[in-house]
């Protein structure tokens, strides 16, 4: 192990033309160096880069590393705490009375029982694309509506406004709007939060949020989580199947496994995870000093973890930046690890697993329509990695 | 020889799902979305995929005490 220690420039850091689901360079390269890395926060705070598999996982695993919002030591002024609800950014105890109520309506079996009414959405979808072909952008088709009309389903909020709450969403969601945009867009998405949360309470219906209004959650807290429940349930899910689906265009060998053999299904929206790890860095604050990787971490000092490379960690995935449809992926760390790892995670499987099977069923011959260079990508401030739009184009029946 | 035994602390539990997902024959998840053991002593068959669910728990709420192995 080399005894000198890389430093890492600050993020965001473009990634490379034509690599567009490889981390940036200069995460690969820390990588090399080692797995953990001096890093300099934007803010101009001192902090740590951890690019290695194992040591990022076990941060996540580790209480003496803080989740919270107002510990974050990234900025020459202190951060406010979390908002009511918005519980990843807490820790225990706060963090737990958030998840422990909503736990029990995203599990597997619940989460399976949603298949049906899943491909029937996505069925929808495609018919819609189908007859509009033979090409579309498969962002606006595919990608989004599945996600959304599900988690809008999940949530209660009304079909009549799933349209402009998906346009506030991508406001903040897409990391590319002014600073002016994008707090109208915050603020316009709490005002509607905060008039459905009354709606719930005043006339319950079958949903989780009118489910929750039964409990000690107060109605600003009711507006946190529902926040984060949509924001996560789409923005990310969205990404997945636009970026998986570039993915795959781009590896047709890949596409076409998939493509001919249904049972790989499961298996390739894992591997899909890790190599597109499209939640890309977390953060933790040290609350204590902590030895990590022959490092000291000082109390206070905030790391930044990064799961797309602990996701290209040769050490833990052999051939790392290659996309292999039929390897065992379990264990990537695309949904986190930890008392933070993914309410949501089971539902994101059941959503992508449907979709990339319906889609390639549906369009055996589906290609882009556009040279694979032009495909316009997020840009790296975006939180959530993913394409902008995606041209597609598939021979007509 | 003793069988491998496991143990659950739903106290720790987050519900994540990943033991239900991963060894659906020996873990499920109950109404709050904890996990529920159904087979503290997992047949052969359901050992590996027990082994494996224990691995991946996000919150260490699940062990594998295996005489075999030399585990207490």
């Amino acid at each position: 192990m080399s005894a000198s220690l890389h430093t890492v420039p600050s993020l965001p850091a473009e990634r490379r033309p034509g690599c567009p689901f490889d981390p940036p360079a200069e995460l690969l390269e820390a990588q090399q160096h080692g797995p953990i890395s001096r890093y300099t926060h934007p803010g101009g705070k001192p902090g740590w880069m951890i690019t290695g598999y194992d040591l990022v996982r076990s941060v996540l695993a580790d209480p003496r590393f803080s989740s919270r919002k107002d510990l974050l030591n990234v900025v020459d002024f202190e951060l406010p705490p979390a908002p009511p609800g918005e519980f990843l950014l807490m820790d225990d105890p706060e963090h737990s009375r958030y998840r422990k109520p909503l736990v029990g309506r995203f599990t597997v079996r619940r989460m399976r029982m949603l298949t049906e009414r899943i491909e029937q959405i996505t069925a929808e979808c495609l018919d819609a694309m189908e007859a509009a072909g033979p090409s579309a952008d498969l962002v606006a088709a595919f990608a989004k509506p599945i996600p959304t009309i599900v988690i809008c389903e999940i949530l209660g909020v009304p079909y009549e406004d799933r349209a402009s709450f998906q346009e506030q969403i991508d406001a903040f969601m897409g990391g590319e709007v002014s600073d002016e945009e994008l707090i109208a867009a915050y603020t316009a998405t709490q005002e509607y939060l905060a008039r459905l949360v009354a709606a719930k309470r005043a006339n319950p219906t079958d949903d989780v949020l009118s489910e929750l209004t039964d409990s000690d959650l107060t109605d600003e807290e009711l507006k946190g989580i529902s926040l984060i429940l949509l924001a996560a349930g789409f923005d990310t899910t969205a990404n997945m199947l636009s970026l998986g689906t570039y993915a795959l265009l781009r590896n047709p060998d890949q596409f076409a496994a998939l493509r001919d053999d249904p049972a790989l299904t499961d298996g390739a929206v894992e591997e899909l995870l890790r190599y597109l790890s499209v939640a890309k860095t977390f953060h933790r604050t040290a609350l204590e000093d902590v030895e990590l990787g022959g490092r000291t971490i000082e109390a206070g000092t905030t790391v930044v973890l990064s799961f797309h490379t602990a996701n290209r960690d040769a050490g833990r995935f052999a051939d790392p930046h290659a996309l292999d449809l039929g390897r065992q992926a379990g264990g990537h760390l695309a949904f986190s690890h930890g008392i933070h790892q993914c309410l949501g995670q089971q539902l994101a499987r059941v959503e992508m697993r449907v979709a990339f099977r319906a889609l390639v069923d549906r369009f055996p011959t589906l290609r882009l329509a556009v040279p694979a260079e032009e495909v316009a990508l997020r840009p790296e401030s975006a939180d959530i990695f993913g394409v902008k739009s995606l041209p597609v184009t598939w021979d007509a029946k | 020889m003793t069988a491998p035994r496991l143990t659950a602390d739903r106290d720790r539990c987050i519900g994540a799902g990943m033991c239900a997902m991963t060894a659906p024959e020996v873990f499920d998840q109950d109404d709050d979305g904890l996990v529920l053991l159904l087979h503290p002593e997992p047949p052969a068959d359901h050992r590996t995929a027990a082994r494996l669910a224990v691995g991946l728990c996000p919150s260490a709420a699940l062990a594998l005490h295996d005489p075999a192995a030399g585990d207490p």
